[in-house]
């Protein structure tokens, strides 16, 4: 038994379409990413599935319950972090942690083992109030908060919003082994970099699904030409290169260009055009695509 | 049940005791609330000072201004000696009354001929003013019969008025309970609508809705300690009623407290209910402030009579606010001395509007967001 599935939900907000049509499943165990954009969709989708909101259209069901019917069960059975820190940021860490386990019917104690890992971190600070935690730490707070009641399924909207990088690596560690306890866990993040540590992601732009698989399947069936173009002059190059016959797209990605060309060539016919045309300084290299150029390459235009 | 109950009325103590603002809504604004309708709201009057423009001087005059000084109430201004002089006292803002003594007052007086004594009071406050009228007027009878005991008069008619309950006509009487349930209404309905709506704002709705919470656990968990809290405002005030306003207590004091935690219960119901209305703490803050603070001072009969107002205002005034029934029950039990059957009907009535608004407020929670 799948621990989510998600068939054709829809969710309008007035005339604005939040949602459309989106399915997919997630089994139990599995980290799954939803990876997009801000306004693509996805706290709305976590709302949906945490029982908060009613779709237009569309089922689902998450631990074995459907989402509208049952949605007493699957809130005894979820643990959910909404994307804004919701705790009281007028109690401390010990405070929230200890109200949060009574209030789903356990104790601190019970079920220490599973948040154990996480909170030996926090744990010095626990008579901190949560509002002057750290944002790392408020996340850490908030992750176990979540877990404190051994949910079977775990949602997380953006937990690594707003988290300086050294946490993010912990925060992700701290996932994967949650997984291997059986808990599912779908997650959302609106960086790119993490989609490869899920099991499977879903891209999602504007409400829609683009495109479902594991992040390591996704970057080996990416068959376009892809390179990575170091030049001196980036700016004058991307404007060059944006006309280009051979150019499908290009775009800036940190001190590089990628370019991906509509007919495969070896780097070293591109370096050489390059220099041709007067940018004497450039290296270019075939290279492995990463989620963000999938992403950016199968998205609609933004303009 | 009972164990998830405590750990959210502690949660919701940690809250209260660690916000400055709630706090002092909590307990200074009632207590500057009951001092300042107790002292500064008030239509009785002390040491009123009076001009008297005696046109007899004679011995039974100066009996007259004496008596009328000696009552406690009235303090002599000054002695004027011509028409002319009334209007500046008035006027400079010393005097409130201005009492003028006919010439052969004695001779009058004793041989049982008509006279009048004029009263010339300040119409501005018609309030004062006819008080003022009213307990001079008193005391001149009063003098009056003390001096001609011995010759009766048995073809006069007197009226003699006694108030009762409150022969002084002090304020505070009044007062004291209008406030209690304005304060109350007002600080109860208006925290707990702010405490819901701070979670909506916060968020921490959102998890709390997506637990196996029961919403009236929810809904019990916030309100019990504002309902303690609010509970030992009543006391609070009725305390400064009893001790600094000398409001007495003559009824039972349990029968009395229990209307009080009703009532209270009452109020927190209509700041639930106010609550699943409101989106935000502000929003929550307008609608208690305007919603019920208006009424409850303007409809309840706690400034202005009841009796004076259109009959439209009356008839909103005697169903939708409840004030007006905890006042009567607080009068009734506090200065009438009365037992329970005599407010049954007010608490009956209260209980039923407490009953609608819970299951409104029940009816209404939200489940979901939105």
């Amino acid at each position: 038994m799948d621990a989510i599935t998600v068939e054709h939900i829809t969710k309008k907000y007035g005339d604005v379409l939040a949602l459309n049509d989106v399915s997919f499943t997630v089994g139990k165990g599995e980290l799954f990413g939803l990876i997009g954009p801000d306004g693509a969709g996805k706290s709305t989708l976590f709302r949906i599935l945490t029982t908060l909101l009613l779709a237009d259209k569309g089922k689902g069901t998450v631990a074995g319950h459907p989402i509208v019917n049952e949605y007493k069960e699957i809130r005894k059975k979820v643990g959910y972090m909404p994307g804004r820190f919701s705790l009281y940021q007028d109690l401390s860490i010990e405070e929230n942690l200890s109200f949060f386990a009574t209030i789903f019917g356990t104790t601190v104690e019970d079920n220490y083992d599973l948040i154990k890992d996480i909170y030996v971190q926090i744990e010095p600070f626990k008579k901190r109030l949560a509002g002057k935690l750290s944002g790392g730490m408020k996340q850490k707070l908030a992750l176990c908060c979540a877990l404190i009641h051994k949910p079977e399924v775990l949602f997380l909207d953006e937990p690594t919003t707003g988290v300086d990088a050294v946490s993010r690596v912990e925060f992700w560690d701290m996932l994967k082994k949650l997984k291997t306890k059986g808990i599912a866990i779908l997650v959302s993040t609106p960086y790119m970099d993490e989609a490869t540590l899920c099991d499977r992601i879903a891209l999602i732009q504007n409400g829609e699904i683009l495109k479902i698989d594991s992040p390591q399947q996704m970057i080996s069936n990416f068959e376009k030409p892809l390179f990575s173009i170091n030049s001196t002059e980036t700016y004058r190059l991307l404007n060059y290169l944006r006309v280009q016959n051979f150019t499908e797209s290009v775009l800036p990605f940190g001190e590089n260009l990628h370019l991906i060309t509509n007919e495969p060539y070896e780097a070293s016919q591109i370096e050489y055009h390059l220099k041709i045309a007067g940018f004497s300084d450039n290296t270019a290299k075939t290279i492995q695509p990463t989620v963000e150029d999938i992403f950016l390459d199968i998205s609609q235009p933004v303009n | 049940m009972f164990k998830i109950f405590k750990a959210f009325v502690k949660k919701e103590l940690y809250h209260i005791i660690r916000d400055k603002r709630t706090l002092i809504i909590l307990f200074g604004i009632p207590i500057v609330q009951v001092l300042l309708f107790g002292y500064a709201v008030s239509t009785e009057f002390k040491d009123a000072s009076i001009d008297v423009l005696d046109y007899a001087k004679d011995e039974t005059s100066i009996q007259l201004i004496q008596h009328i000084q000696s009552s406690g109430h009235f303090t002599l201004n000054k002695v004027l000696t011509s028409e002319a002089d009334i209007e500046s006292g008035f006027k400079e803002g010393n005097v409130a009354l201005v009492m003028v003594i006919p010439k052969d007052f004695s001779s009058d007086f004793y041989g049982n001929n008509p006279l009048t004594i004029q009263l010339i009071a300040d119409g501005s406050d018609p309030n004062k003013a006819n008080t003022l009228v009213q307990y001079t007027t008193r005391l001149i009878q009063s003098f009056q019969k003390n001096k001609l005991q011995q010759i009766e008069n048995p073809f006069l008619i007197t009226v003699e008025d006694r108030m009762l309950y409150n022969p002084q006509l002090i304020s505070a009487y009044n007062f004291i309970p209008g406030t209690i349930a304005f304060i109350l209404l007002i600080i109860s309905a208006m925290l707990t609508s702010l405490a819901i709506t701070r979670e909506k704002e916060l968020g921490t709705m959102e998890i709390l809705l997506v637990s196996p919470l029961p919403p009236l656990l929810i809904i019990l968990g916030k309100v019990t300690p504002y309902a303690l809290l609010s509970f030992i405002d009543a006391i609070l005030v009725l305390i400064i009623g009893h001790f600094v306003f000398k409001v007495p207590l003559l009824g039972s004091l349990i029968l009395l407290l229990l209307c009080c935690l009703l009532y209270v219960i009452l109020a927190l119901s209509l700041g639930i209910f106010i609550s699943t209305k409101a989106k935000t703490q502000q929003q929550a803050m307008l609608t208690s402030m305007m919603g019920l603070m208006l009424p409850t001072m303007i409809l309840s009969g706690f400034i202005f009579p009841f009796s004076s107002m259109p009959q439209v205002l009356q008839v909103i005034g005697s169903i939708v606010v409840p004030a007006t029934y905890f006042i009567e029950i607080l009068k009734a039990v506090m200065l009438r001395g009365v037992g329970f059957q005599s407010v049954v009907i007010e608490i009956a009535i209260l209980l039923g509007m407490t009953i609608v608004l819970l299951a409104l407020a029940l009816k209404n929670f939200k489940i979901r967001l939105e």
